[in-house]
């Protein structure tokens, strides 16, 4: 909502500062979003008479004038096509300096030559002086406009207008009524509403209506207004306040609407009444009916969507904006005026349904005030017979349901509870009276009010304590520290904080992604083929469009990212929803938490000291094991090989937690590391976080005081036999006081044969309360021997 | 006795020229040794007249305490050197990177989420999460948003299917949270929000936390106090801080809070846009709807609640200029808050 300075000191009779204005708006919840001049900053400009035009003897598109200011009269060539004798005109004189809205210099008019005739100063269009957007020819004046006045005065321009951006809820200052209703109140100047004497109807013409959705029109007042000037031009003051306000002028009967809405915050139409049938219905639309709208688009308005008819079909989408083919032409004699109020519940979302955002939509979806119609075409009606002319009729009123007076019942202790400051009952009626919210009745405690029909906002006792606050000022409300009983929160020990795990990835040289939860339908299909990703109904753009079902995809396009940014080494990890349809047919989504990482390039940065290797797969999974560790002793943690669409099928495993799949880790197939054109191996891992944050509480076992027992053990196996399950074996075999069992070393060589390799592996024994003997040891041995020859066929060496 | 004398000096020189442990060693046993030459004097102490011995022997032992002396000192003074010589052996140039893994670190907004959540954490109150992908009801009837209400077009919502959106805001986690216990509640609620908008100031994902406060006894003066507490915490300076009213269907009364701008200190900047003010978060006392559709008794207990956009508070303390960094990844980016 944009509104001036001057208008509103219109309207309450006293001047304003702006800065005050600004901050008492602000404060009271009105917020000044924008100011600025109605005009460019310029000087030096006054009203002129161009008194003589001869062609400019050296360029066919000049001119040489002879412009009276009132003082003298001086020749200006002016190559403007509207220049003629007798016109008015604003005319910068020498020395008159004219700014801009880009924050440059302003221009000084001086003496000039142009094609050799000298001119004395310029003849201004409503463009050069920021009266308007554009503008093809020099500014046309009134022809009473006083010559030599200054410009600047003549129109007032010394005014700001402030642009507001209010809040959903209050629709009652969508005008300049509403808004000096508040100014008034936050300035404690007295308020007398506006007034427009009933204009006496010279015909008695009328148009029937008939409201067939009482629900959704409470009131719907109509007026012809017969033989009007369509022709005839908008006042002056009239298209400069408009424009102020950010409205263009199109003809008298718009100017008049939209000056009524901005004036009083009723939205009005105007039918040409020769384009209507038999009578106005305001009616649901059928949902087979199509409607040509004023901006030219055709609607098929559905069955909740209230119309504007006549006999023949819609006219208007109600409250929203009018048909083409009803509409005000250069051709229409008669009008038929609309002031309506209808339901905002019948109008909200409407617009937005087809497209649409209205000057008429914005206030009925916020609530027009039903007590304001008669006021508002009596209004209109004035201002409109004082520029086309035209005999009115009759106003004719059809209502629906009415709209209920409300009451608000409000206790003063309960102000206090709310707000933490206590106000006296009379404070309390005092302010609330100064918003129209009447005291209807008091019966102990509570205080009854009368909530005027402006106010859709305030409903209960809530509404009006806050209107208590706002006016008494937020900024004087008291500053207080809750207070609650010192109890100590519950702090499970055996769940890991996510922090923990987070920082355990830092630490190992992930940096944290936070990566969007759309994707790509294409990339998530070549990485995670099923399940069926959740679609949205309106995705951002088609690469946005799904959202995840891994954490993969995000991954791995931070990663094409990087790259492409000449990052050669890439260690990154998210966590955070993935979202799975429970199944194809299902509405049902799981929003697991995943934590997944990304490996990529060498295993250090390079350093000074050695080779850099590449990662490979043992680091990533040496990774997830240091995230593993957390998980309580008592659960089983086991890595099988595994199968994954996005991996190698050689270099994949699960991640098994008593039994059950939390995950999976790899490396990245070939084929799709080739189709995201990355350069080297890349290993990922994803895992579905809260087993992982199942941790244990530590429990002591006392430290042996006798020595441990050592043997290695070096045998050949086939190479396919996994070391793995080996040691296994070797865990079942080595009895119970073995505390380590170690993979040494794995190796492959021409002396061990083809498809051999070579395992050595340690065993560690302690007793907790003896020496162990050799001979105990050796049995053992012994017993693991056999173990591995009878299980591997492992041949022991050495 | 001239033949101590120069025994005496040449052992003194002997060992003086020794190279190692291993040479003194031997001049030890060669002198001082039971066959040594010094020892064997002592031996011929008998070929003389009795009344000299004393003072002879006195004389012989003299020189093997002096010599064993010079051995003594000689081999201190050897180990010295070879410490010191091992010492300058294996000097390295310690200017030199030392072997590490790269550092890396937390997302900004992790950072940032981390940084609120510890200041809340430190006055009681507790951390809840919920679903993303959320039903109408918790996201928008149960705050009090009916389907035709106006603040629905302020939410750009994105759809799954009818019915079903992914949450606008983090506030329906308070609802399921309240659904699910009983008041008093002290609640923060971080975590991934969505909204149907991209440009240079928007992007479609970004994240709030929401505070809730419900107690017998919390009123506006509560909410006051708290959110300027947590915004000179977390910005670590004594910012001016404001309530102006607003509007929000969950809370009644609602304010829109704006603190002095951080980056010129409140005298006016482009990032405040000249006014010294920075809108910084959004609040209000719990609209008794909002408690009702929770099950919360609106007549018992009262309580407030908070919202804040963490990327524009991570802008604001860390200076990033552009939104959309956050997303875009760019370790150049991403390394600077290590």
């Amino acid at each position: 909502m944009r509104f001036t300075k001057q208008w509103m000191t219109e309207w309450l009779g006293q001047p304003f500062e702006t800065e005050t204005l600004i901050r008492q708006l602000t404060m009271a919840g009105l917020e000044v979003d924008e100011v600025g001049g109605v005009a460019f900053d310029f000087s030096g400009v006054v009203v002129a008479e161009v008194t003589e035009v001869v062609q400019h003897p050296d360029a066919d598109k000049l001119r040489v004038c002879q412009v009276n200011d009132g003082e003298s009269v001086y020749q200006v060539v002016c190559g403007a096509p509207n220049v003629r004798s007798g016109l008015k005109v604003p005319f910068a004189r020498i020395n008159a300096e004219l700014g801009n809205d880009k924050d440059e210099k302003p221009f000084r008019i001086k003496k000039a030559k142009l094609r050799g005739v000298e001119s004395f100063g310029m003849l201004c269009s409503a463009e050069e002086l920021g009266l308007a957007e554009s503008a093809d020819g020099l500014m046309e004046l009134a022809s009473d406009a006083p010559v030599g006045e200054d410009f600047r005065q003549y129109l007032n321009l010394d005014d700001q207008y402030l642009e507001l951006d209010l809040t959903p809820n209050r629709g009652d200052c969508l005008s300049i009524r509403g808004l000096a209703r508040e100014v008034a109140v936050l300035n404690q100047l007295p308020y007398s509403d506006f007034e427009q004497a009933p204009v006496i109807h010279s015909v008695a013409d009328t148009f029937p209506v008939q409201i067939d959705a009482a629900d959704a029109c409470h009131r719907y007042l109509g007026r012809i207004i017969k033989g009007i000037n369509i022709k005839a031009e908008s006042s002056l003051w009239m298209q400069e306040k408009l424009r102020r306000c950010g409205l263009r002028s199109i003809d008298p009967v718009v100017d008049v609407t939209n000056y009524v809405l901005l004036e009083l915050g009723q939205p009005m139409h105007a039918f040409d009444l020769a384009e209507l049938q038999t009578g106005i219905y305001v009616r649901y639309a059928t949902g087979d009916e199509s409607l040509t709208l004023l901006d030219g688009k055709v609607v098929t308005p559905e069955s909740d969507t209230l119309l504007i008819a006549d006999a023949e079909g819609p006219l208007a989408l109600a409250g929203v904006m009018g048909g083409e083919s009803s509409a005000v032409s250069q051709g229409t004699q008669d009008v038929f005026l609309e002031c309506a109020c209808f339901n905002p519940l019948s109008i909200a979302g409407k617009a937005r349904k087809y497209g649409l955002h209205t000057d008429s939509s914005h206030r009925y979806e916020r609530g027009v005030d039903p007590a304001l119609q008669t006021l508002a075409i009596e209004r209109a009606t004035a201002l409109l017979l004082d520029i086309v002319g035209g005999e009115p009729g009759p106003v004719i009123e059809v209502t629906g349901d009415e709209v209920p007076e409300k009451t608000v019942t409000l206790r003063a202790d309960n102000v206090e509870r709310l707000l933490g400051k206590a106000f006296s009952e009379d404070e309390i009626i005092q302010v609330l009276a100064g918003l129209g919210v009447a005291l209807l009745d008091r019966s102990g405690d509570d205080l009854v009010f009368t909530i005027p029909s402006y106010r859709y906002d305030l409903a209960i006792e809530a509404d009006l304590i806050e209107e208590l606050a706002r006016i008494y000022g937020y900024e004087n409300m008291p500053v207080r520290r809750p207070s609650a009983p010192m109890r100590l929160q519950p702090q499970p020990e055996a769940l890991l904080p996510l922090q923990r795990l987070r920082s355990r990835l830092v630490d190992l040289g992930y940096q944290q992604v936070i990566t969007y939860s759309f994707v790509s339908p294409e990339l998530q299909k070549s990485i995670q083929p099923q399940p069926t990703p959740v679609a949205l109904q309106n995705p951002i753009s088609s690469d946005m469009s799904v959202m995840r079902t891994s954490l993969l995809p995000g991954l791995l396009s931070t990663l094409q990212y990087n790259v492409n940014r000449q990052q050669t080494r890439v260690r990154i990890f998210e966590n955070g929803q993935v979202f799975l349809k429970e199944d194809e047919s299902s509405d049902e989504i799981k929003q697991p938490d995943r934590l997944a990482g990304l490996l990529y390039g060498p295993r250090t940065e390079k350093h000074w000291s050695g080779t850099i290797d590449k990662s490979d797969f043992y680091d990533l999974k040496g990774d997830v094991e240091s995230l593993l560790d957390f998980v309580s002793v008592k659960d089983e943690v086991t890595f099988v090989a595994g199968e994954h669409p996005a991996l190698h099928a050689g270099q994949c495993a699960d991640v098994l937690i008593n039994g059950q799949c939390i995950g999976q880790l790899g490396k990245l197939n070939p084929r799709l590391q080739r189709e995201l054109d990355i350069s080297g191996a890349v290993y990922v891992f994803e895992l579905t976080l809260s087993p992982l944050l199942n941790t244990h509480i530590p429990s002591f076992k006392p430290i042996s005081r006798f020595p441990e027992s050592s043997r290695d053990l070096a045998c050949v196996v086939d190479s396919k036999v996994q070391v793995g399950d080996m040691v296994k074996t070797l865990a079942e075999l080595a009895g119970e006081d073995v505390t380590d069992i170690r993979v040494l070393d794995v190796f492959e060589s021409d002396k061990l044969g083809q498809g051999k390799k070579s395992v050595a592996l340690g065993l560690t024994w302690q007793h907790p309360s003896r020496t162990l003997g050799d001979d105990e040891i050796n049995a053992i041995i012994d017993r693991c021997v056999k173990g591995l020859e009878e299980s591997f066929n492992a041949e022991l060496r050495n | 006795m001239s033949e101590v004398q120069s025994l005496t000096e040449t052992a003194l020189k002997d060992i003086a020229e020794a190279k190692d442990e291993r040479a003194l060693d031997q001049l030890r046993v060669d002198y001082l040794g039971k066959k040594g030459q010094l020892t064997g004097l002592l031996k011929s102490l008998g070929k003389l007249p009795p009344e000299e011995r004393p003072a002879a022997g006195e004389k012989i032992n003299q020189a093997k305490k002096e010599v064993q002396q010079a051995i003594d000192q000689q081999r201190e003074q050897l180990i010295e050197k070879a410490f010191a010589d091992q010492l300058a052996a294996e000097t390295l140039d310690i200017s030199l990177p030392g072997r590490r893994q790269s550092t890396a670190g937390l997302h900004p907004v992790t950072r940032t989420i981390d940084r609120i959540q510890r200041l809340f954490e430190s006055a009681g109150y507790e951390v809840a999460e919920g679903p993303e992908i959320e039903d109408d009801y918790h996201n928008f009837e149960a705050l009090n948003i009916p389907g035709h209400h106006p603040a629905r077009a302020m939410h750009d919502t994105f759809y799954v299917q009818p019915g079903t959106v992914l949450r606008t805001h983090t506030s329906p986690v308070q609802i399921r949270v309240m659904e699910n216990s009983k008041p008093p509640f002290r609640m923060i609620c971080p975590g991934r929000v969505y909204r149907c908008d991209s440009d240079l100031t928007h992007t479609p994902m970004f994240h709030q936390i929401e505070g809730l406060l419900i107690d017998e006894n919390v009123s506006f003066a509560d909410l006051k106090g708290t959110l300027e507490d947590f915004l000179r915490a977390f910005f670590e300076a004594d910012l001016a801080v404001r309530f102006r009213p607003s509007y929000f269907p969950f809370t009644e009364p609602s304010a829109e809070v704006d603190m002095s701008c951080v980056m010129c200190e409140g005298k006016g900047c482009r990032v405040c846009k000249k006014t010294g003010w920075i809108e910084i978060l959004g609040c209000g006392m719990v609209h008794p709807n909002v408690l009702k559709s929770a099950g919360v008794d609106s007549d018992k207990y009262r309580g407030f609640a908070f919202g804040l956009g963490i990327e524009r508070m991570a802008m604001l303390r860390y200076g990033v200029n552009d939104l959309r960094l956050f997303f875009e990844n760019d370790l150049r980016f991403l390394k600077q808050f290590n």
